[in-house]
């Protein structure tokens, strides 16, 4: 991938972003926007982790609830601002990631799987259990983030649902610049190059240790910032943020959409945010045909959808 | 001059010793070849030097620093790298990717750099890119570079390992079996592109099972049998020696051809 390919990438996204809500039949699907692109946010830090690095994670949903729960606690407990407990909460979710990365990265494939799951379940659980702080299993209320009084100051009166889109558009769009900066560099490169052959990545001088690290401490960023993103704009939180279906949902929308790509990450999270929302038509069928769904596409496009589309195109991959 | 030194090294598995006792040393711009019947420890000796394999015994040193057991990493950043018998390619990388990644250590990657490619990161790869595009065409791939390197046939695949091996700027290059599974035009360029790199100052510790090549092109020669050192010294004196043409026949009434 080029320079110029990268910005073609962002430009697709940011001309999507720009036309959707002229689309959109009421206020509400302000909302379903935010959420895709929250959720895409996450999911484009488990290209980096998955698709560059080819590490997998069962428990990425607990650093989400790290960066939720900051949201949630700190401005109370600590008397910090919101936005700046995102900022809380990504450090705390990347000093983790740091901590739980060392030993467990050693660890390959189901082993690696099983032991970040092992980390998930440990982060919901405190939640769940620690009523005093955090409420338990009923959740707790978080803080506004107070930017939009701000924005109307200045003359722009935006909406709830209009100002988390834009929020989340932007923050999705920093994400996927960042991702696709480090694709084409020196640090992406030995990522994927340890990915294709730890053997051969060593012989070239590569500490393959230290850039799995680097790029599972990158990925928990990543869903520790959706986490937070995703608290403050619905105003409340519970602990099902950090639980294992939310991890599993995150895995199942990169590897849908194309693991190694950031737009097929966004593709990814875009269908599996809409499909539930879309199949309700089908009530008691909802989960059979989403299962379905999944299995055909894995069947028929096992690269994922974008890649697989692409390749189809142009005879190869993105 | 030696730059390489191989001192008494073994090592067991088990109860089976696999190597033992088995010395020999490199110098700058030599071309070394190890040989043996299969199953003899070549492969076994070579991931001892080269860091994958803990050996029990013995010892090995680069320009006199002694590097027993240092991980495959760092021997790259001391100038030693190696390519494999079955290949290692980073086949979801282009073929250019694939050597620039040889340049790892050269480009010294700083992660803040590298997530907003800042200026100094770009600038450090797009000299890298350079030189590695100049790598290419020293083993003929130019023309693939943007391909997809799992797209390559075998033989262009084990050039582009010593593109990449070579893009580490290594000063011993260690090379398991390069003309393995190559067909005869194949083995004559990577055999001409060996002959080169010695002859530019590298030293080269070679494993290959094409005795007609390794009698050609090696300045020295090392045999192994049941993981013993059983002889050594230049093509001409190996090939007659007698301990020599019993491990390749296996009984001394036969009549003897050491390239059998």
């Amino acid at each position: 991938m080029t320079a110029k390919q990268k910005w073609i990438q962002l430009g697709i996204l940011a001309v999507i972003m720009l036309a959707l809500p002229a689309f959109f039949p009421s206020g509400y699907y302000y909302r379903v926007g935010a959420l895709i692109y929250v959720n895409a946010l996450s999911v484009i830090g488990l290209v980096v982790l998955i698709g560059y690095a080819g590490q997998i994670s069962l428990g990425h949903a607990g650093f989400a609830g790290i960066g939720a729960y900051a949201c949630a606690l700190a401005p109370e407990h600590l008397g910090l601002h919101p936005a700046l407990a995102v900022l809380l909460g990504a450090g705390v979710s990347a000093l983790m990631a740091l901590l739980i990365g060392r030993p467990i990265l050693r660890l390959k494939g189901y082993y690696l799987a099983v032991a970040t799951l092992g980390f998930g379940i440990l982060v919901s659980m405190v939640l769940s259990n620690e009523r005093s702080l955090t409420g338990g299993p009923d959740g707790m209320a978080v803080p506004d983030i107070g930017l939009r009084p701000l924005l109307r100051d200045m003359g722009l009166r935006v909406s709830g649902g209009e100002f988390w889109y834009a929020a989340s558009a932007l923050v999705l769009l920093l994400g996927a610049w960042i991702a696709l900066n480090l694709h084409q560099s020196a640090t992406g490169r030995a990522m994927r190059a340890l990915h294709g052959s730890e053997t051969a990545a060593r012989t070239v001088g590569i500490d393959v240790a230290r850039f799995k690290l680097q790029a599972f401490v990158i990925s928990a960023v990543y869903a520790s910032v959706a986490g937070s993103l995703l608290a403050l704009q619905n105003g409340f939180i519970t602990p099902d943020v950090a639980g294992f279906m939310h991890s599993v949902e995150m895995v199942t929308m990169a590897v849908l959409g194309g693991v190694g790509s950031v737009l097929g990450a966004t593709l990814g999270a875009a269908i599996l945010t809409l499909l539930p929302q879309v199949l309700t038509v089908l009530a008691d069928y909802e989960q059979l045909v989403l299962g379905f769904v999944m299995i055909l596409v894995m069947i028929f496009l096992p690269l994922g959808l974008l890649p697989s589309i692409t390749a189809r195109f142009r005879g190869r991959g993105v | 001059m030696t730059i390489l030194e191989v001192k008494g090294l073994g090592i067991s598995f088990g109860g089976l010793r696999a190597v033992n006792d088995v010395s020999f040393s490199v110098k700058p711009g030599e071309i070394v070849s190890v040989i043996g019947p299969n199953g003899a420890g070549k492969t076994t000796l070579f991931n001892m030097i080269s860091g994958v394999y803990v050996p029990s015994d013995g010892s090995v040193s680069l320009n006199g620093e002694d590097i027993t057991s240092t991980p495959p990493h760092l021997l790259a950043a001391r100038g030693m790298t190696r390519t494999f018998q079955n290949l290692q390619i980073f086949h979801d990388m282009t073929v250019l990717e694939n050597v620039i990644a040889g340049f790892h250590l050269q480009e010294r990657p700083s992660i803040l750099g590298d997530l907003l490619s800042l200026p100094a990161a770009r600038r450090r790869s797009a000299a890298v890119r350079e030189k590695a595009v100049a790598f290419l065409e020293k083993v003929r791939l130019a023309g693939a570079a943007s391909e997809q390197a799992g797209n390559l046939s075998y033989g262009a695949l084990k050039r582009l390992e010593i593109a990449r091996a070579l893009a580490v700027g290594p000063k011993v290059l260690l090379l398991d079996e390069p003309a393995a599974g190559c067909n005869a035009v194949e083995t004559e360029e990577i055999d001409t592109l060996i002959a080169e790199l010695a002859k530019s100052g590298i030293a080269i510790l070679l494993v290959e099972h094409d005795m007609k090549m390794v009698m050609r092109i090696s300045n020295h020669i090392v045999v192994l049998d049941h993981g013993e050192k059983i002889a050594e010294g230049t093509p001409d004196v190996v090939s007659r020696h007698p301990d020599v043409i019993a491990a390749y026949l296996g009984t001394e009434e036969e009549p003897a051809h050491a390239d059998g």
